[in-house]
């Protein structure tokens, strides 16, 4: 079951690439234009390039959250998911993993190509690509709490990122953190662990909360 | 096997209804009726555990259905005004996941023989956009055939229909009554099913 909805949700996802490649070129381009614009000042653009990748990380997952269960909500597959015999929490944390796997892989293949035109080092570059791994799955399932809770309301968009962008700041910090302290020269591992820690903590209650919103939303 | 004790709804600050009682045993049917807005869907989604009752209570065997969840659910099939398929997959793949998050996987050749059963042969590879309305439809209620529910709830299963498909589905209802199935569904036709026990339901 949880494979059959990963295996659902990619194929919508092949057949609707557009989707996915409006996030990554939002993404791009977010990143690109902070260079163009400030100018080529070396250390000051190493110095805000972790924040900034990660900024355009965030606002480009929130763009696609909108999506994560509005389409199904449309076409009735949502309601018949609620009437599943096995766990929504499951089915929930499938269709994070999924939404996962469409737009925060390629974020994180990305960034480091992007990093380049931030001056970055190379250990940087890598310690920048470990924390999106390690973080863009907790944006997928803390973003899937309020999708869920957005469901069906007007304006729902604007909604959710008042919702979700305040939960987002401790990845944030932890995630831009990182870079920082590997490019000043300190320990970087700390900051890592604790959005693994972040990571394993959405991991059992982000799909709980979605999965309660969902019902709520339904009813 | 399904009850409804005093059942109320309310919308807003609107009661639909309130008062509802019924018992179904196995092999009889419940046709809602009553005029638009009556409440029907309302009534439909709440046997199905989808929404809450504003008062009373649905028991399965017995067992209130908000104590049963997982167990109730794997006994139900639900299809509703919405067809619950995507646009972007294939008929057969529809059917296919549909049936596997409702729980019981089946083969490539199951899927397809259900759907030539309802007369979707040769369009199995077709995405579900390219269908008319009708043969939308008949892929929702492919489901029917591939599940192994006791309990189904249907509204207005025969909207957008043709003569053939209806009879199609009025033996498949039978079939279903006669293996000791529950039946609940809204329909505004005369259905012409035979079975040891038709009730209706009138919501005012």
């Amino acid at each position: 079951m949880f494979m059959w909805i990963i295996k659902r949700d990619l194929l919508l996802a092949m057949r609707r690439q557009s989707d996915v490649l409006t996030t990554l070129f939002f993404f791009i381009i977010v990143v690109s234009l902070f260079p163009l614009s400030v100018g080529p000042e070396m250390n000051m653009l190493r110095t805000m390039a972790p924040g900034v990748v990660w900024v355009a990380a965030l606002l480009a997952s929130m763009l696609s959250l909108g999506r994560m269960f509005s389409n199904d909500y449309v076409d009735g597959t949502l309601e018949q998911m609620l009437l599943s015999p096995q766990s929504l929490s499951l089915l929930v944390l499938g269709k994070a993993f999924a939404h996962w796997l469409v737009t925060g892989v390629p974020l994180v293949l990305m960034a480091p190509v992007l990093g380049i035109q931030y001056d970055l080092p190379t250990d940087a570059l890598l310690v920048l690509t470990a924390a999106l791994l390690l973080g863009t799955p907790v944006l997928s399932l803390i973003g899937a709490i309020g999708a869920a809770l957005t469901l069906g309301l007007r304006g729902g968009g604007v909604l959710v990122s008042l919702l979700v962008l305040p939960l987002y700041i401790p990845v944030l910090i932890f995630g831009a953190g990182a870079v920082e302290a590997n490019m000043a020269g300190v320990a970087f591992d700390a900051h890592l662990s604790l959005i693994g820690a972040f990571l394993l903590v959405s991991i059992v209650f982000a799909p709980w909360a979605a999965a309660l919103s969902l019902r709520v939303s339904l009813e | 096997m399904l009850q409804g004790i005093n059942l109320a709804c309310i919308r807003g600050d609107r009661e639909l209804f309130k008062d509802i009682n019924f018992s179904l045993e196995a092999g009889s049917l419940l046709q809602v009726r009553g005029p638009n807005g009556s409440g029907k869907t309302s009534l439909l989604r709440m046997l199905c555990g989808l929404s809450n009752p504003a008062a009373g209570e649905i028991l399965w065997r017995g067992t209130s259905i908000r104590s049963l969840s997982g167990d109730y659910f794997a006994a139900v099939t639900y299809i509703g005004h919405l067809s619950g398929t995507k646009d972007d997959l294939t008929v057969i793949e529809n059917l296919r996941i549909s049936s596997a998050l409702a729980g019981s996987e089946i083969s490539m050749s199951q899927a397809s023989d259900a759907l030539k059963h309802m007369g979707l042969r040769g369009r199995e590879a077709l995405p579900v956009k390219v269908l008319s309305q009708g043969q939308r439809r008949r892929v929702a209620l492919a489901r029917l055939l591939v599940c192994s529910t006791t309990l189904w709830i249907l509204d207005e299963p025969l909207v957008a229909l043709d003569v053939m498909a209806v009879k199609l589905i009025q033996k498949l209802l039978e079939q279903h009554l006669q293996r000791g199935g529950v039946i609940v569904m809204t329909t505004h036709q005369e259905i012409e099913v035979t079975a040891t026990s038709i009730m209706q339901l009138h919501l005012a």
